[in-house]
C-alpha cells in the first residue's frame, strides 16, 4: 500500500511536467505579449522589462528556467499586479474558490446521503419518490443556470440575498445552493442504488433473523457496505467542487481562482498562466489518489500491486 | 446446397423454433422503450431535432434582425418570447440556437470518440509498452482541468465553429479512451474469446466479433452522457466571453446576452436556461435509458 502511494507520487512529477510543456507551448501560441497595449511601450523601456522578467532569451531557454525555479518553490511574479508572487495570488484565491468548494461539498454529501439512504429505507413511498424526482432533476440542470434563476428570485424580485461578492453568510448561500444541487443530486441517486443493493444481502437478512435492533442493522451493516460506491463518486465531484467554480465565480462576482486564470489568459500574465494550470492539475491528481487510497480503506477487498 | 448442418447451426436452428432469437441489441431495444422517462426523453431530443432542421420554416422573423422600434418586449402575438437588448425575436434565436446546441452536442462527442477509440484500441491491443504509453498519455489529459484547457485552446486558436468542437472533443476523450481499453482488457479474458482464439480466429476477425460488439454498449451510454456536458461546456465558455462570437445565435450566447438585461427582461435569461436544461435533461434522461437497457444486471 504505501509503496503503491509512493509509486503514484512519483508519477505525479512526469504528469506535471507533460502538463507544464503542454501549457508553455500553448501559451506562447496565443498571439501577442504581455506588453502588448493599446498605447506602445517605447522599444527601450519594452527590452528592458522583457530582460528584466527573462523574456528576451529563447523560448526552450525561459521553459528550462521556469522548471527549474518551480521546482524551489518559486512560480514567478505576475506581471500585471505589480510583482506580486504568482504564489501569492494563487493561494489568496484558492482559499475562496476552496471555502466555497468545501461548503458545497458538505452540502452536498450530507444532503445527498441522507435522501439516498432514506429514499432505499422507504422504498416505493411518497418520500423515495419525491427524492428520486429531485435527484433526476437535479442531475441535469446546469449550475449557472440555476444560479441565474436563483438571481432572478432572491435578488432582482426578492431583494433577499445580494447578487455579487463575497465574505458574508449571505452571499455564499446563493452560490453554494447553484453548486450543490447537481452533486447532491447525484450522490443521492448512487446511495439509494447502492443502499438497495446491500439491503437484499444474505448478511442483512440474517442481522434481521437473529434480532439485531434495526438502528444497529442501518449502521453497522447497511451503511458501511453501502457507502463504498458513494465513496467513488465523492472523489471526482470534490475534485469538481474545488476546481469547476469558474463559472459560479463569474457569475457571483466572487474573487476566487478562476477569475484571474480568465483575466490572466487575456493579459498573456505567464506566470498566473502557469501557475493556475500546475496548481490545479496537482489538485486533481491528488484527490484520484486519495480516492484510491480510500477505497482500499474502506473495501478491504481491493488490492494494489 | 446438400450439406449437412453442423452441430451449431443445428442447434441454433432446432432454438430457433421454440424459443423467439432474441438479440442483445433487440433486447435492449425493448427495455429502452419500455422506459417512460427514457422515451420522453427521446421525443423531446427528436422535436427539438425537427425545429433545428426546419428553423428557417418556423422562424418567424429574421433571428439577426434588429428592430430598432421593438426593444426588449415581453412576449406577445407578434414575438412569441419577446425580443432581445437589440429587437432581435428570441424564438426564432431560440430556434436557430437548436441548430448550434445540439450539433455541438453531437460533434463533440464524434470527436472525442474518434480519439478515444484510437487511443483505447491502441491501449486494449497493443500489448504492454503501447498499453503503458498510452494510459500515461491519458493521465496527462485527464490531470488536465477541463476548463483551463478549454479556455488556453481557444485563446490560441480563436473561439471559431470548429475549434469549439474540436476543443471539447480534446477534453472529452480521456474518460472513453479509458472505458474503451478497461472493456477490451476485460472482454478478452472472457471464456468465449479464449474459444474464439483456440478455433484459430484471427485478431481482426476477434476484434468485429467480439470485442467490439461488447465494447460498443457502455461506449454508446458514455457518449450519451458526454452530449449534455459538450453542451454545458459550450455555454459556459461563451458566458466567459470565449464561446461562438456574435450573431451567432447558441444558446450560451443567448443566456449571456440576456444575463446583461436580467433585472428589466428576466424572460430573456428565462427561456434560453430552460431550453439548455430541458436538453441536458432529456439527453441524461436517454443515457439512464440506455444503461439500463443495456446492462440488464445494473439498476
Amino acid at each position: 500500500m504505501l509503496a503503491y502511494t509512493l509509486r503514484r507520487l512519483l508519477w505525479l512529477i512526469p504528469v506535471l511536467l507533460f502538463v507544464a510543456a503542454i501549457t508553455f507551448t500553448l501559451m506562447h501560441l496565443v498571439p501577442g505579449g504581455p506588453w502588448d497595449r493599446a498605447k506602445r511601450l517605447p522599444p527601450a523601456a519594452q527590452a528592458n522589462v522583457e530582460e528584466k522578467y527573462g523574456l528576451d532569451k529563447p523560448v526552450w531557454r525561459q521553459f528550462v528556467n521556469y522548471v527549474f525555479n518551480a521546482v524551489q518553490g518559486d512560480l514567478g511574479v505576475s506581471y500585471r499586479s505589480i510583482n506580486r508572487p504568482v504564489k501569492d495570488i494563487i493561494w489568496d484565491g484558492f482559499k475562496v474558490t476552496a471555502t466555497l468548494g468545501v461548503l458545497a461539498l458538505i452540502v452536498s454529501v450530507v444532503l445527498g446521503m441522507s435522501l439516498g439512504l432514506l429514499a432505499a429505507l422507504r422504498q416505493n413511498t411518497v418520500l423515495d419518490y419525491a427524492s428520486v424526482t429531485f435527484a433526476t432533476i437535479g442531475a441535469s440542470v446546469p449550475s449557472f443556470v440555476l444560479g441565474m434563476l436563483l438571481l432572478i428570485v432572491f435578488s432582482a424580485y426578492l431583494h433577499w440575498l445580494p447578487s455579487s461578492g463575497w465574505g458574508t453568510w449571505k452571499q455564499a448561500i446563493m452560490p453554494v445552493t447553484a453548486l450543490s444541487v447537481l452533486p447532491t443530486a447525484y450522490i443521492a441517486r448512487v446511495t439509494r442504488a447502492s443502499m438497495l443493493e446491500v439491503l437484499q444481502q444474505d448478511y442483512i437478512r440474517t442481522a434481521r433473523a437473529k434480532g439485531l435492533r434495526e438502528s444497529v442493522i442501518v449502521l453497522r451493516h447497511l451503511v458501511r457496505n453501502g457507502l463504498i460506491p458513494v465513496l467513488t463518486v465523492i472523489g471526482p465531484i470534490a475534485a469538481f467542487l474545488v476546481t469547476g467554480s469558474f463559472i459560479i465565480e463569474y457569475l457571483f462576482a466572487i474573487p476566487g481562482i478562476g477569475r484571474y486564470f480568465v483575466s490572466s489568459i487575456s493579459a498573456r500574465d505567464y506566470g498566473m498562466i502557469m501557475g493556475t494550470t500546475l496548481f490545479y492539475a496537482t489538485v486533481v491528481v491528488l484527490a484520484n489518489l486519495i480516492v484510491d487510497i480510500l477505497y482500499a480503506v474502506v473495501d478491504p477487498r481491493i488490492r494494489y500491486n | 446446397m446438400a450439406e449437412a448442418l453442423s452441430p451449431a447451426d443445428a442447434l441454433e436452428e432446432a432454438l430457433e423454433t421454440t424459443t423467439r432469437y432474441r438479440s442483445l441489441w433487440g433486447d435492449a431495444a425493448r427495455r429502452f422503450s419500455r422506459n417512460r422517462t427514457a422515451m420522453l426523453g427521446l421525443a423531446v431530443i427528436l422535436v427539438l431535432a425537427a425545429m433545428a432542421v426546419a428553423a428557417p420554416l418556423i422562424e418567424r422573423h429574421d433571428p439577426s434582425f434588429q428592430e430598432y422600434s421593438a426593444l426588449q418586449q415581453s412576449p406577445s402575438g407578434k414575438y412569441w418570447l419577446g425580443t432581445d437588448l437589440l429587437g432581435r425575436d428570441q424564438w426564432s434565436r431560440l430556434v436557430h440556437g437548436a441548430r448550434i446546441s445540439l450539433s455541438v452536442g453531437f460533434l463533440t462527442q464524434a470527436v472525442a470518440l474518434a480519439i478515444g477509440m484510437a487511443v483505447g484500441l491502441a491501449a486494449g491491443l497493443g500489448g504492454r509498452s503501447i498499453d503503458n504509453l498510452m494510459m500515461r498519455l491519458t493521465d496527462v489529459a485527464y490531470a488536465f482541468p477541463d476548463i483551463l484547457m478549454l479556455i488556453l485552446l481557444l485563446s490560441v486558436f480563436g473561439p471559431n465553429f470548429i475549434m469549439i468542437f474540436v476543443a471539447i472533443g480534446l477534453v472529452s476523450w480521456p474518460t472513453l479512451a479509458r472505458l474503451i481499453r478497461g472493456q477490451i482488457l476485460s472482454l478478452q479474458e472472457r471464456d468465449y474469446v479464449l474459444a474464439a482464439r483456440a478455433m484459430g480466429a484471427t485478431r481482426i476477425r476477434i476484434l468485429f466479433t467480439h470485442l467490439m460488439p461488447n465494447t460498443l454498449g457502455p461506449v454508446t451510454v458514455a457518449v450519451v452522457f458526454g452530449i449534455p456536458f459538450a453542451i454545458f461546456a459550450e455555454a459556459a465558455l461563451a458566458f466567459i466571453g470565449l464561446g461562438l462570437q456574435p450573431p451567432t445565435p447558441s444558446w450560451g450566447r443567448l443566456v449571456t446576452d440576456g444575463f446583461s438585461a436580467i433585472r428589466s427582461s428576466p424572460h430573456l435569461v428565462l427561456f434560453s436556461s430552460l431550453a439548455i436544461a430541458i436538453t441536458m435533461m432529456a439527453f441524461t434522461f436517454i443515457g439512464d435509458g440506455l444503461r439500463d437497457a443495456l446492462d440488464p444486471r445494473g439498476r
